[in-house]
């Protein structure tokens, strides 16, 4: 008996249309938990790195998460991984909405894609039935349209449907898996999709998802919904409102837009507005979301309402979470009404919400600055706003400039020349990042950012504060329950932290400092993401009701595998690595791990340095960034040490051993 | 014969259709609570509790099962409130031949609420925690039932089990207009 999850898989052939249901190795479970987690393990002994993204020896895996389907208060999340054809690595993205759940309902833990198809076709799971369908008449459409002409012919109104929308089916870099109302946005894996001919995957399940010790169980979700209860009541205090509560930043209910029109970046990640803000774009931005905005939405069994069903006017409605909000409207440097109306859209299109508008924006500076001409936007509308619709139809179905476009910035700088790689100066391992540019480096952000093998910073950020408190009382009162902290040395480390002075960014906190940080708020997202928990409860806030210290009896009385805070981290300290080594092997090295030269005006070459060298040394790689052969043992990926040995990505002796003055590893747990 | 006026509590969930988000919570923790053992597995699909759910038209319902009904409706209603058009079984609590909700899966048979008895609310309430649900109870005066079925009643009921209650009173209906109305005088003056 297997509990929380199923114990099998779909394998699915799409070039041969065939269809396997695959049991899996429990061994696996404990060892990889679930998620993203057993999908690494499945990516690295299945697509070596001489397989390209779209090839049909790449994988595209929906998996998920270990506990998702069970009564865990927001498990919702599938967790997509691929080879990315925009970075040439490991993408893994993730969205919530129902589909992970309704996927172990109808009996499987995750669905494996290989091969091509032909000819457009969608999968259709309904518990033991599994087939593949004629997708031709849904070619063009949109994703969200598709999900409900797919539950109209296969009257099931229940189904939960994941699709791709032109830009999936045209092989754009950046294009998403839509559904309902999330996505699966970053690393091009809509791309993906849509190179093996798979528009959508239908799914409806009606059977058990059980749980080993179902009373603890219940009390620990108990316990959950009681603290966010506690939680919406008892917001932080000092911090913005987005950062005060919890889920993920409340963009659809927030009105007061001030810190992110004024401290990210506009148009091509490169204007900051710094008095932007004032009462009557306050008024009109509020009235347009007030307007638009039917109702506030959530994923399965999640009580925060994230996202919002928005209906622009003379345009058909659509659901829409978080950032993607303001992403359009400051790319365009336009209005709350743009940004909302052409979300849309991009959304039945189905691209990335952050990489689109600067794709977009990063275009229209090469046409102002002569690098592109009249000659590549033949019949570009004058407004700046018609602009973006006309960059957008463009790009999705490849035409002229949009075909070059369409393979993201860093791609599309290299083909066009003539200095246009200046311009793509907002992208990390080749991928565009949040538009956001600083003053002083901050070395907790530093090595997120040069070492995230997510991509988003806003997927590897969290649980400690952002900024100092300016008042040590103020910091005294956070510290006080704060009861997540893995150690209670990061409560010092935060009551230390100054806002200025000898105790402030960038050498405080201090490097070894920074790599502890780092390495918790990280370890929380990958838990999440093997778990298929959403990092709105749990990675990304401020005293969130998921922890280390009740995640291993989630475990252990869910799925009944014996667990402990040291057994979890192991276990993902294990598949982290393991997702390092699979993107090792793909020739990711420390060269690549930098963030955008221009993301802070005052940097310091010799602090990032050593923050670097600390860091991977405390992780236990080298310091190319290559887990050592130590490392892989002491996790018992053996297999990958072997195989690095043998590429010649590790020498048997020339092995960098983990340096004496590197911090102990692991002492926190 | 008339009935004696008595109270009674009447355990009843209101549903504001307004506040709920769609997130089934309430489904989720229903089909837990009544797994045996308690909270052992959970399925939506054997939930007592449903919402009827089209984000696109905006349209979410939480229902909870009502009685079994034999058989559907003979005709069905469309509503149009606040501008949004719902089927009338979007608040039909019945287990229903016309749908596939409040059935168990595996059996087909009807599944009722029972307000999750034992706890202090009904969990899908409790789980709420947008509250499109809440609990009330409230005490309500109400004619003693008559118990003892009359003869013609229980052969009645037997045929309604069999053919439905609306097939019944189609025929009953259809054979007092061929009788001309030979037993309509005695019927009114019940």
């Amino acid at each position: 008996m297997r509990y929380a999850e199923t114990g099998y898989n779909l394998e699915i052939d799409l070039s041969r249309g065939n269809i396997e249901r695959v049991e899996t190795d429990p061994r696996d479970t404990e060892l990889y938990l679930g998620g993203l987690g057993t999908s690494a393990k499945i990516l690295w002994d299945r697509v070596p790195p001489e397989v390209e993204p779209f090839s049909p020896d790449n994988l595209l895996i929906f998996a998920a998460g270990l506990l998702c389907g069970t009564p865990a208060t927001g498990c919702n999340r599938t967790i997509v991984t691929t080879i990315s054809p925009q970075t040439l690595l490991m993408a893994f993205s993730m969205m919530g909405g129902f589909w992970a759940p309704e996927l172990k309902y109808a009996g499987y833990d995750k669905v494996i894609i290989r091969g091509k198809s032909p000819d457009l076709v969608y999968l259709w799971i309904h518990n033991d039935k599994v087939e593949i369908r004629d997708a031709s008449h849904l070619q063009g459409k949109g994703a969200t349209e598709t999900a409900e002409l797919i539950r109209q012919e296969l009257n099931e109104p229940k189904a939960q449907v994941a699709a791709i929308g032109l830009a999936g089916e045209n092989r754009v870099y950046f294009a998403s898996i839509e559904q309902g109302r999330s996505s699966a946005s970053r690393g091009g894996i809509g791309a993906v999709m849509g190179d093996k001919g798979l528009k959508a995957i239908a799914v409806r399940g009606t059977k058990d998802i059980s749980v080993a010790q179902p009373a603890e169980f219940m009390a620990l979700c108990n316990e959950v919904l009681e603290y966010i209860k506690f939680r919406n009541d008892n917001p932080i205090p000092g911090v913005m409102p987005i950062l005060a509560g919890l889920g993920s930043p409340q963009e659809m209910k927030v009105h007061d837009e001030k810190w992110h029109t004024e401290n990210f970046s506009w148009g091509n990640s490169r204007v900051r507005r710094k008095d932007f803000w004032n009462e009557d774009i306050a008024k009109q931005w509020m009235d347009t979301l007030d307007n638009m905005r039917t109702r506030l939405i959530s994923c399965y069994n999640c009580p925060m309402t994230c996202g919002a069903t928005i209906s622009p006017p003379g345009m058909p409605t659509y659901m829409m979470k978080c950032f993607s909000k303001l992403t359009y409207t400051m790319a365009a440097m336009a209005d709350l009404e743009f940004g909302l109306g052409i979300a849309q859209s991009a959304t039945e299109y189905g691209v990335d919400g952050f990489s689109a508008p600067q794709v977009m924006a990063f275009a229209l500076e090469l046409y102002e600055n002569g690098i592109l001409t009249d000659e590549d936007f033949p019949g570009m509308p004058e407004d700046n706003e018609g602009r973006f619709y006309w960059l957008l139809d463009k790009i999705v179905r490849r035409e002229g400039i949009g075909d070059v476009l369409a393979n993201g910035t860093y791609w599309a700088a290299k083909q066009i020349g003539k200095g246009a790689e200046a311009y793509a100066h907002n992208n990390i391992k080749k991928h565009e990042q949040l538009p956001l540019k600083l003053s002083m480096l901050n070395p907790i952000y530093f090595l997120m950012y040069a070492t995230g093998e997510k991509i988003n910073i806003t997927q590897i950020e969290g649980q400690f504060p952002q900024a100092p408190f300016p008042k040590r009382e103020q910091r005294e009162e956070f510290v006080k329950d704060w009861f997540q902290v893995p150690d209670e040395k990061f409560k010092q480390y935060f009551l230390d932290w100054e806002p200025r002075g000898e105790n402030s960014i960038p050498y405080y906190p201090t490097v070894e400092m920074s790599c502890d940080i780092v390495d918790w708020q990280e370890r929380m997202h990958y838990i999440d993401d093997a778990l298929g928990m959403c990092a709105g409860l749990s990675s990304f806030p401020l005293k969130p009701p998921y922890h280390l210290h009740n995640y291993p009896k989630f475990i252990s009385a869910g799925a009944g595998i014996d667990m402990d805070e040291e057994k979890l981290t192991q276990a993902a300290k294990r598949y982290r690595t393991l997702v390092r080594a699979n993107n090792t092997r793909r020739g990711m090295r420390r060269k690549d791990e930098k963030p955008p030269k221009d993301h802070w005006k005052k940097r310091f070459p010799e602090l990032e340095k050593e923050l670097l060298d600390t860091y991977y040394a405390f992780k236990g790689w080298n310091e190319d960034g290559i887990p050592t052969e130590t490392t892989l043992r002491e996790f018992g990926l053996g297999y990958v040490a072997d195989d690095f040995i043998e590429r010649g990505i590790l020498k048997k002796d020339g092995d960098t051993p983990p340096k004496d003055d590197a911090p102990e590893k692991d002492k926190e747990v | 014969m008339p009935g004696e006026k008595k109270t009674k509590t009447v355990k009843t969930i209101k549903v504001d259709v307004d506040k709920c988000n769609g997130c089934r919570a309430c489904e989720m923790i229903c089909s837990a609570f009544h797994a045996a053992p308690k909270y052992s597995g959970n399925n939506p699909e054997r939930s007592r509790i449903r919402v009827i759910r089209e984000p696109l038209r905006d349209l979410y319902v939480p229902v909870y099962a009502g009685d079994y009904t034999a058989a559907e409706c003979a005709g069905r209603d469309k509503y149009t409130i606040d501008g949004k058009e719902y089927d009338e079984c979007a608040f039909c609590r019945a287990s229903c031949p016309s749908r596939d909700i409040f059935k168990e899966p595996d059996s087909g048979l009807p599944l009722k609420c029972d307000m999750c008895e034992g706890e202090e609310e009904p969990l899908c309430v409790k789980w709420c925690l947008v509250d499109a649900l809440t609990y009330v109870e409230r005490e309500e005066e109400v004619e003693e039932e008559e118990d003892d079925l009359g003869e013609m009643e229980m052969g009645l009921e037997a045929l309604a089990n069999k053919y439905g209650l609306n097939k019944i009173m189609d025929t009953v209906a259809r054979m007092s207009v061929s009788s001309k109305g030979l037993d309509v005088k005695a019927k009114e003056e019940d």
